[in-house]
């Protein structure tokens, strides 16, 4: 029984907005099986108790005051854009509102 | 003069003070190399000429008005394309950036032009740091300068090589697993991972957020140290950036002292899976510092096995969050656009084709990792293992203030051998996640070859939390200990590379 | 066919409704939220823009303090505890108008928590519970280009300004609010209404809704009257008006009635409030696809307010809303109707205003409810929006209690403050609007007045001295209402001997 199928990972492609072809699919895969089976060995490790560490360090509070600093110039902004109009980045039509 | 491209940064620090050299000359000369050799070692993805040369220029301008000049100003060196320069093309390593030039510096870059140091181009590296050979570079494999059918190792495979093939005499890479210190190995070069923390990421484009962190590569110790303090320091730009002085890492770097410095070799970090040439050559260099005054003891640390499997959830999973600013709308490339398709049928048909494999199975991995109904028994648990792992080294730093093992398991590889083994690839990174995972500073210093294809091998030192100059001390004592067996440097021993021209 | 929607009061006949609030505010800080670009609204596009709020590669977060300190302001205002320890977390989700394509928020760890406000509708209070208080930032604009006006529906693509993202946004979370039905919409409104003028009160933001800088999604779903099991809900967005608030509710109540009633089911989605219209339309269905792989984010450390901070915070706060209105209604001397006539006709603030420039309670109360107000109304404006402010009635009232204007030339110059004709001395010159006080002036008018109506005079004269009233109308008329009433009866009853 693999640890993911063919189908989850279509489902992980889309929320990941790539459209993976068949091929890819089918290669992609297996390899992701492994590697989930290598990864779920975190589950070996009993740590109830263990509280989780998402930052390397043990920082809290760091803020900065509320102040304006340059901004970059619109050209700036734009300068990467793939398609600009009206000092805005034009993209392609969007299906639905967020 | 001899070649000024085989010079340390410090030897042509002496050069530019003394008057026999210029920063012009310098960097025209590593111009010239990386013009001569770059085709077979393929270390460099945008060489800058003309704006090295015109930084080589200013700081010849300011010596010769008599500025006070930092210890590296006018030294060139190579950066690591992941991060961000105003106006140089900066890729990452993936299709998906080609062409894209940044409106803003680095932190890290900031940091180098204020030195003085000139920056002569951007390196390869695997796409967005997610490898360890450089293969994974939409823009082809970098070569390892000591035998180019071989990787050079990664991600900063390019950074690495540009050193040992005498394009640069200082590199930046960044170190998000091994990136810095495992082509270190593979190269005979030093890689420093500093502290988290110790140097800003601002401007770094993102792999894993929790884990990356820039540092300094070059062909000595106290090279390294001095680019090491030319780039480090607190930066209010980035949140996790440490408010406290740079430790001492340039005296360290020059007093290389280990005179009753303890030091515990990671019992779980040898053994099965590693190279024997590897394992002779790390164990020498235990005994030479026992020689020079270091009391040598074993540790334990339990939960590094755990290490590479926690560190490949907890990377996907922050990297894929990361890249999915990679969408086509605002910069970088546009698959699709045919004024029909959506927005969102442009962002997928653009990712599938900016995306190498590996990054596919990263962001994948790391989406399904954060999904709901798996993040607990996956990125929790991860994140757990991370607190255990951090557990081991604040108790083995109760006993010893540095910890070492081997940099890598094994020397270069052969380029394609691994190629579409994910799992097996990712086991060159055994010995280098665990400090990652903690925070802790780290480096790679060469220590030989390996008798069975006698290529370089690195001896890795852990150091507590901004306890960075403890690498210097013993990367110093170790380098001058060995090239006193040697008669010389390792790089010496390295083949000289075929020139192009 | 079934009908789109029942009437309200058969909908409540069968149902009883659910209803969750989330308002998202935008604060007045100076910076974003992790950048230091302004927040001005109506810049020219991407001119307020920077590394880190174009998300582009490499650029990092950091946290504004005084937007931390504004959440715990609201935090407190609304009786929260607040966080001894809290993180900011990754919302994932692929948006164009979304710089990273991930929203920095909070997820199980907000600033504040566990709060509860009042509201009065009709004399009656309601507790609101309130689930949470959290730190955001705010997207990006869309300007859809090629369809019908703006709509996102046939535009052929879309123009995308980023000065709006980044900006520091409070999401204000309600726990359930079950209120009787046909309280539910009056007490959603007055729930906004409430959380706009605490929001002004402590300052935090200029809540400009017609900005956009408060922003309701309204959550309503029904279950069959007396049942215990709640329904499917929806949950409608951008709902962005106090009006707006209360028709969409009652709009969901009746539609979600009427699919209920006819043996349909209510589908899980988000629905668009259509202010034009008065509807609401389905949006995206809410499916088990929807994941926002929640994280906690690796770029800013965590936020842990130390309880000196949340206490000073605490001291400075101002008075809560609510009692200061118990407060100023007993100085006021006001009734409960009085006051909750206020209340409901966002008059307050500025009766507070007018007061504190010397006019009476009473005479600011006239004002603001009477003329302006009914102004407001006919224009569909908000009464702050008239341009008369404060001083302006204290200036008109001034010129009352000195005799130069009676109450109905006063509100000939509203007319023409509101209509822009300048201070009121202008209007009151350029109008001709002047009080006549030269007593020979009124003489004559009142002897003309007695010439041509004996028959009054006849009745006063035979012991009806209320008929004088008949006299004074025909001065103040012959005066064209420039005179002071008062005035006029005085010189007339000197004149007839009463
Ligand atoms: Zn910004």
């Amino acid at each position: 029984m693999p640890s993911i199928t063919r189908e989850e990972v279509a489902h992980l492609a889309r929320l990941a907005r790539i459209e993976l072809s068949d091929a890819e699919l089918d290669h992609l895969a297996p390899q992701l099986d492994q590697i989930i089976a290598l990864v779920g060995q975190v589950s070996q490790v009993a740590a109830d108790d263990i509280p989780p560490t998402s930052h390397a360090l043990p920082l809290t509070n760091v803020m900065r005051e509320d102040v304006n600093v340059p901004c970059l110039t619109p050209e700036q902004a734009l300068s990467g854009a793939p398609a600009a109009e009206e000092q805005r980045f034009r993209v392609p039509r969007i299906l639905e509102e967020d | 003069m001899s070649d000024l491209t085989r010079k340390t940064a410090v030897e042509l620090q002496e050069l530019m003070t003394s008057g026999q050299a210029s920063s012009v000359e310098i960097t025209q000369a590593h111009l010239d190399r990386i013009a001569a050799v770059d085709d077979s070692v393929r270390a460099f993805l945008h060489v800058d000429s003309e704006g090295a040369l015109a930084q080589a220029a200013a700081i010849d301008a300011k010596r010769a008005a008599g500025e006070k000049l930092g210890p590296l100003a006018g030294v060139p060196l190579a950066l690591k394309d992941v991060l961000t320069q105003e106006g140089v093309p900066t890729t990452a390593g993936s299709k998906i950036l080609e062409g894209w030039k940044p409106p803003y510096d680095a932190t890290v870059v900031k940091r180098l032009k204020a030195a003085g140091i000139v920056i002569l181009g951007k390196t390869n590296m695997d796409e967005f740091a997610m490898g360890s050979s450089t293969e994974n570079s939409a823009y082809g494999t970098t070569h390892n300068p000591w035998d180019l059918n071989r990787i050079p190792g990664g991600s900063g495979g390019g950074s690495s090589a540009a050193l040992a093939a005498y394009e640069a005499p200082l590199a930046i890479g960044t170190d998000t697993g091994g990136s810095i210190r495992q082509p270190g190995a593979f190269t005979g070069t030093v890689g420093v991972k500093p502290t988290y923390g110790g140097t800003s990421r601002y401007g770094l484009i993102a792999l894993a957020s929790s884990l990356d962190t820039p540092g300094p590569c070059a062909r000595t110790t106290l090279d390294a140290a001095l680019l090491h303090e030319a780039i480090a320091g607190y930066d209010p730009m980035d949140s996790t950036s440490i408010n406290q002085p740079v430790p001492a890492v340039v005296e360290a770097a020059r007093r290389g002292d280990v005179t009753g410095l303890r030091v515990g070799v990671v019992k779980e970090l040898g053994g099965e899976g590693y190279q024997p040439g590897v394992e002779a050559r790390f164990h020498e260099a235990v005994e030479l510092l026992t020689k020079l005054g270091a009391e040598v003891v074993e540790v334990s640390c339990p939960h590094f096995q755990y290490a590479l499997p926690a560190y490949y959830l907890i990377l996907p999973s922050e990297a894929s969050s990361n890249l999915a600013k990679f969408d086509a709308m605002r910069y970088g490339l546009r698959v699709g656009d045919d004024g029909i398709n959506s927005a969102e049928k442009v962002m997928n048909l653009t990712r599938e084709a900016g995306f190498g494999d590996e990054v596919k199975r990263r962001i994948m991995l790391g989406t399904h990792a954060l999904s709901s109904g798996y993040y607990d028994a996956y990125y929790g648990q991860a994140q757990k293992v991370r607190t255990l792992i951090q557990r081991d080294f604040a108790n083995a730093y109760e006993q010893v203030d540095v910890l070492v093992s081997p940099a890598t398991p094994t020397t270069a590889f052969p380029i394609g051998d691994r190629a579409d083994d994910p799992i097996a690839m990712y086991k060159n990174d055994l010995c280098t996640i665990p400090v990652n995972l903690a925070g802790n500073a780290a480096a790679s210093f060469p220590c030989g070859l390996a008798d069975e294809d006698n290529l370089p091998v690195g001896f890795h030192v852990m150091a507590p939390v901004m306890r960075d100059e403890l690498l210097y001390t013993v990367g110093a004592a170790l380098e001058s200990a060995l090239a006193e067996q040697w008669g010389g440097v390792l790089m010496a021993q390295a083949p000289e590379l075929e020139v192009t021209r | 066919m079934t009908a789109a929607v029942l009437e309200i009061d058969d909908a409540l006949a069968q149902y009883d409704p659910v209803m969750g609030l989330e308002v998202h505010v935008e604060l007045n800080t100076r910076s974003k939220m992790f950048c230091g670009c302004p927040t001005e609204f109506g810049a020219p596009p991407n001119t307020q823009t920077c590394p880190v709020c174009l998300g582009l590669p490499g650029a990092l977060p950091v946290v504004n303090a005084r937007a931390v300190e504004s959440a715990i302001k609201i935090g407190l205002a609304l009786n929260c505890e607040i966080a001894e320890w809290c993180r900011f977390a990754r919302k994932n989700y692929f948006y164009p108008d979304m710089p990273k394509n991930f929203q920095t928020s909070q997820y199980d760890e907000p600033i504040a928590y566990n709060g509860w406000t009042e509201v009065v509708v009709d004399g009656e209070t309601y507790r609101i519970e309130i689930e949470r208080a959290h730190m955001e930032e705010d997207t990006g604009k869309s300007t859809h280009v090629g369809g019908a006006t703006g709509r996102i529906h046939g535009a052929s693509h879309s123009l995308v300004d980023y000065n709006r993202a980044g900006i520091p946004l409070i999401e204000i979370v309600t726990k359930t609010i079950e209120v009787p039905g046909d309280k539910a919409a009056a007490v959603a409104k007055a729930y906004v209404s409430m959380l706009r003028d605490l929001l002004l009160a402590l300052g935090v933001s200029d809540v400009r809704m017609d900005q956009g800088s408060l922003r309701c999604d309204a959550n309503v779903s029904l279950k069959p009257t007396g049942s215990a099991t709640f329904g499917t809900r929806t949950e409608t967005k951008n709902v962005n008006s106090f009006r707006s608030v209360e028709r969409a509710v009652t709009y969901e109540i009746t539609r979600q009635a009427a699919v209920l009633a006819s043996g349909g089911k209510v589908v899980q989605e988000t629905r668009h409030w259509h202010e034009d219209t008065g509807i609401t339309t389905s949006g995206r269905e809410k499916s088990d696809a929807e994941d926002y792989r929640y994280f906690p984010e690796p770029d800013l450390v965590p936020v842990a307010p130390s309880r000196e901070w949340v206490e000073e915070i605490r001291s400075s706060l101002p008075e809560a809303p609510t009692l200061r209105r118990v407060r100023l209604q007993e100085e006021w001397g006001f009734t409960d109707l009085e006051m909750r006539d206020v209340v409901n006709g966002n008059a307050l603030e500025p009766i507070v205003a007018t007061v504190e420039l010397g006019v009476t309670p009473t005479a600011a109360k006239k004002w603001w409810l009477g003329e302006l107000a009914r102004a407001a109304n006919e224009s569909g404006q908000e009464l702050n929006a008239l341009g008369v402010g404060p001083a302006e009635v204290a200036e008109v009232q001034k010129l009352v209690d000195a005799g130069s204007l009676n109450d109905k030339l006063a509100r000939q110059v509203f007319d023409g403050l509101i209509k822009g004709e300048g201070t009121p001395a202008e209007i009151m010159a350029k109008r001709g609007l002047a009080l006549v006080s030269d007593d020979s002036a009124l003489i004559e008018a009142i002897d003309r007045a007695i010439a041509a109506n004996p028959d009054v005079v006849e009745k006063v004269n035979s012991g009806k001295p209320a008929a004088a009233g008949a006299l004074i109308g025909a001065v103040m008329k012959d005066m064209r209402g420039q005179a002071d009433a008062a005035k006029v009866r005085e010189l007339l009853n000197a004149k007839l001997g009463i």
